[in-house]
């Protein structure tokens, strides 16, 4: 059937939580009610990935974006746009202040820096469709690896891409594969790393739930490559939405003939099953992932042997992160010479970044390697709201580290990101501003890695709590002359004694704060001082006379009675007895209470 | 329900559990996929619960004990009928989230993640539920709640203690 216009609702997470249930309901209502149900398609896809302006509608063939919109502007979109073929200016994205509605998703400045390669369909399909995906190439990359390629052909094309593994490390995905097709083995399997942990990173979650079949077919590819006839996928419990279109996906896959015995009539057979993660960030760590597949505590173990020779139940494994596979079948269709034009000399393709904290844009965005930190922020994320200072840029979670302003124009690969002191990790690039404190944000991620500490080598299990009581003590205002080399020696040591990548970068948010931002160290130890005023030991809660009406409102909600003074004679704070939990700056009508660092 | 015995819904519970124990038995690296269905069925993993998987899939007890505490996801003690779960994920702390954890614990009288004593909340921290765009967020049960400021927390936690 021929539709006359195709209706995209967003049904990414960010969006469903903001009520897209209702807007979809409101749509089908007003369609039968206008008898259109026949010639205008509804289609729930995935995140768009401008999630800050969501709930996000998209109408075809026109591209109008419609973003930030209620139940209430259905009727409006339906009867002029739909009935009448008139853009409703001034629900589009930028609609109000544009001159003219955008009429893409091309023109609008967020996706315009943009190149889609992993997120190419998320938005764009429906993911509980195999029809869509297979109409969008999809599977057909399989069958040019299972039909006209051998499988050193595959290896050798992943390892001309150039592709590197993004969940982390960024070794490069063709070598790993090599490796395991060498190991010598009766069974050997293909894994799938689905445990994002990384707070503030979401760009797994995205592909999983938005493109499934995408996953699949790569892990078949991988499959077919190494010579494994099975893999798992191991997925967080914590994302409901994912798990259940995967299933959808596998089964769909399996009625298809897609996955399951001689796949494209060849004698190549392969399966997937799913495992649920049980919310413990260390299993993002290869072998500790593979021990929890089989059933154990997720503790890590010595490598080596590396999992390519001994992984899970001790036969030979690759893993690679949901990012990594959504690349593969576009290489094998696209051949790799395309892929490595894309990117910086040793960083080659794209990479997906999930730009949160103090920006305007929140939301994914895919990036070819070698993309400025300013593009990013600036250009395409919005820059800072409130008209504040940039300070640093957080990546890499808690194993990275701070890009500091004065380096804002680096080139965003692997290498230079490892040469600033942060590294790329799984993409989750935090914006901050002059209200952020380093110190507390260092004691942030260590209180993160302390907590997420499996607890099987000393090193990280105890090391990293005793950096974190000292990096406590600073934030107290307790900070003693030597807690900084103090810091520096154990985090030298916990980085070459750890056992896994935890520990090993766990040190890394107090190194890279450190390195960029010493003086703030020594402002909160030398002068207990938090100079952007977040350390609530070491602040000072003022009056100022000028200011203050002698309303008594303040001392009446101070909870400890440290507030005193005669009714319109300004008051005072008695600083000795002052919690600093400033219920007094809160209710103050007049702006009379300050915080001084 | 179709539990035909006159007060014994705990058999019928242990009857599932048996038949959930049975489903995944054979399949390698199973006792993480059974604690999974065993906590949607129970809601905790109570010791009693743990005897009977130990025994039905001969694994010592103390090796399904350590299984348990390692992953957060696993919990020993029972829940609130709603439960509060706050972001403190990257994205979440730098807008302002742990003054919001503050603020709940304030309003459920509680000193840190635990459970009221009227059994009705149960409040915990935890890291990035991937919804950074609406930081900082918190979900109770199903619902979640974007954009925060601690000023919201008194109403919304009324309105389940309204509900009951």
């Amino acid at each position: 059937m021929m539709y006359k216009s195709h209706v995209l609702i967003c049904g990414g997470p960010e969006c469903t939580k903001s009520g897209i249930a209702e807007i979809n309901k409101q749509f089908e209502r007003l369609l039968r009610e206008k008898s259109l149900e026949n010639e205008v398609k509804i289609l729930k896809t995935d995140c768009f990935g401008l999630c800050e302006k969501g709930p996000i509608v998209v109408v075809y063939p026109e591209g109008t974006i419609y973003s930030e919109v209620t139940p209430d502007d259905i009727k409006q979109i339906v009867e002029e746009h739909l009935v009448n073929g008139r853009i409703v200016k001034e629900l589009t994205l930028g609609g109000k202040e544009a001159k003219e509605a955008l009429k893409g998703l091309e023109e609008v400045p967020f996706f315009k820096h943009q190149l889609r390669i992993a997120l190419r369909n998320c938005g764009v399909i429906n993911p509980e469709s195999i029809d869509e995906y297979i109409a969008k190439d999809g599977y057909r990359a399989l069958g040019k690896a299972l039909t006209e390629m051998t499988p050193s052909e595959v290896i050798e094309t992943m390892k001309k891409s150039g592709l590197r593994g993004r969940g982390g490390a960024g070794f490069p995905t063709g070598l790993k594969w090599e490796f395991a097709s060498k190991a010598q083995s009766e069974q050997k399997y293909v894994c799938c790393n689905a445990d994002e942990g990384d707070p503030g990173a979401f760009m797994d979650r995205s592909i999983l739930e938005g493109d499934p079949h995408s996953l699949i077919e790569a892990m078949a590819i991988a499959g077919y490559a190494i010579g494994a006839d099975q893999g798992y996928i191991y997925v967080r419990a914590e994302y409901p939405i994912a798990v259940s279109r995967l299933n959808i996906a596998i089964e769909q896959a399996r009625n298809y003939g897609l996955l399951g015995k001689n796949i494209f009539g060849t004698d190549f057979n392969f399966d997937l099953e799913l495992r649920l993660g049980a919310g413990a960030f260390v299993c993002g760590e290869e072998t500790a992932l593979m021990t929890s597949i089989e059933g154990k505590r997720g503790e890590p173990r010595p490598r080596p042997p590396f999992p390519a020779n001994k992984g899970l139940w001790q036969k030979p494994t690759i893993l690679n992160n949901v990012e990594t596979y959504a690349n593969v079948p576009v290489i094998i269709l696209k051949g790799p010479e395309w892929f490595s034009s894309i990117g910086t000399e040793k960083s080659k393709g794209t990479k997906v970044f999930a730009v949160g904290g103090k920006i305007n844009n929140t939301g994914l965005v895919e990036i070819p390697m070698g993309t400025t930190l300013h593009e990013v922020i600036y250009d395409i994320g919005g820059g800072i709201p409130n008209g504040k200072k940039f300070k640093a840029a957080q990546t890499g979670g808690p194993s990275g580290g701070c890009i500091p302003a004065k380096h804002i124009n680096t080139p965003i690969d692997y290498d230079n990101l490892l040469s600033l002191g942060s590294m790329m990790g799984s993409g989750g690039l935090i914006v901050m501003d002059e209200d952020t404190c380093m110190v507390d944000i260092a004691k942030f991620f260590l209180e993160f890695t302390v907590d997420e500490s499996c607890g099987k080598c000393p090193p990280c299990r105890i090391g990293t709590k005793r950096m974190y009581e000292i990096l406590e003590r600073i934030t107290e205002g307790k900070g003693e002359d030597g807690d900084i080399e103090k810091l520096e020696t154990l985090a030298k040591n916990i980085s070459v004694s750890s056992l896994c990548g935890l520990g090993q970068t766990a040190p890394n948010p107090v190194l890279s704060t450190l390195r960029y931002f010493r003086d703030e160290y020594e402002a909160h130890i030398r002068d207990r001082r938090c100079p952007a005023g977040v350390c609530k030991a070491l602040l000072r809660y003022v009056i100022e006379e000028d200011k203050c009406k002698g309303c008594g409102l303040c001392a009446r909600n101070c909870p400890v009675n440290a507030i005193t003074g005669e009714l319109k004679k300004p008051y005072k704070i008695d600083s000795d007895i002052c919690i600093k939990c400033g219920a007094c700056m809160e209710v103050c009508k007049f702006g009379a209470v300050s915080k001084k660092a | 329900m179709g539990c035909k015995c006159e007060n014994n819904c705990a058999d019928q519970k242990v009857q599932e559990l048996i038949e959930i124990i049975d489903k995944h038995k054979g399949k390698k690296g199973a006792l993480i996929p059974v604690l999974h269905d065993a906590q949607n069925l129970y809601g905790y993993l109570p010791l009693q619960v743990q005897k009977i998987i130990s025994e039905r899939m001969n694994i010592p007890l103390a090796e399904i004990y350590g299984v348990v505490t390692f992953y957060t996801q696993f919990s020993l003690n029972q829940k609130g009928k709603y439960q509060i779960r706050v972001c403190l994920g990257t994205a979440c702390y730098v807008k302002g989230s742990g003054k919001i954890y503050e603020e709940l614990k304030k309003e459920l009288k509680l000193s840190g993640d635990g459970t009221t004593e009227d059994g009705l909340f149960s409040l915990e921290s935890c890291r990035c539920i991937g919804a950074c765009g609406l930081a900082p967020v918190i979900m109770i049960n199903d619902d979640v709640y974007g954009e925060l400021v601690p000023a919201d927390v008194p109403d919304i936690i009324k309105k389940y203690r309204d509900r009951k």
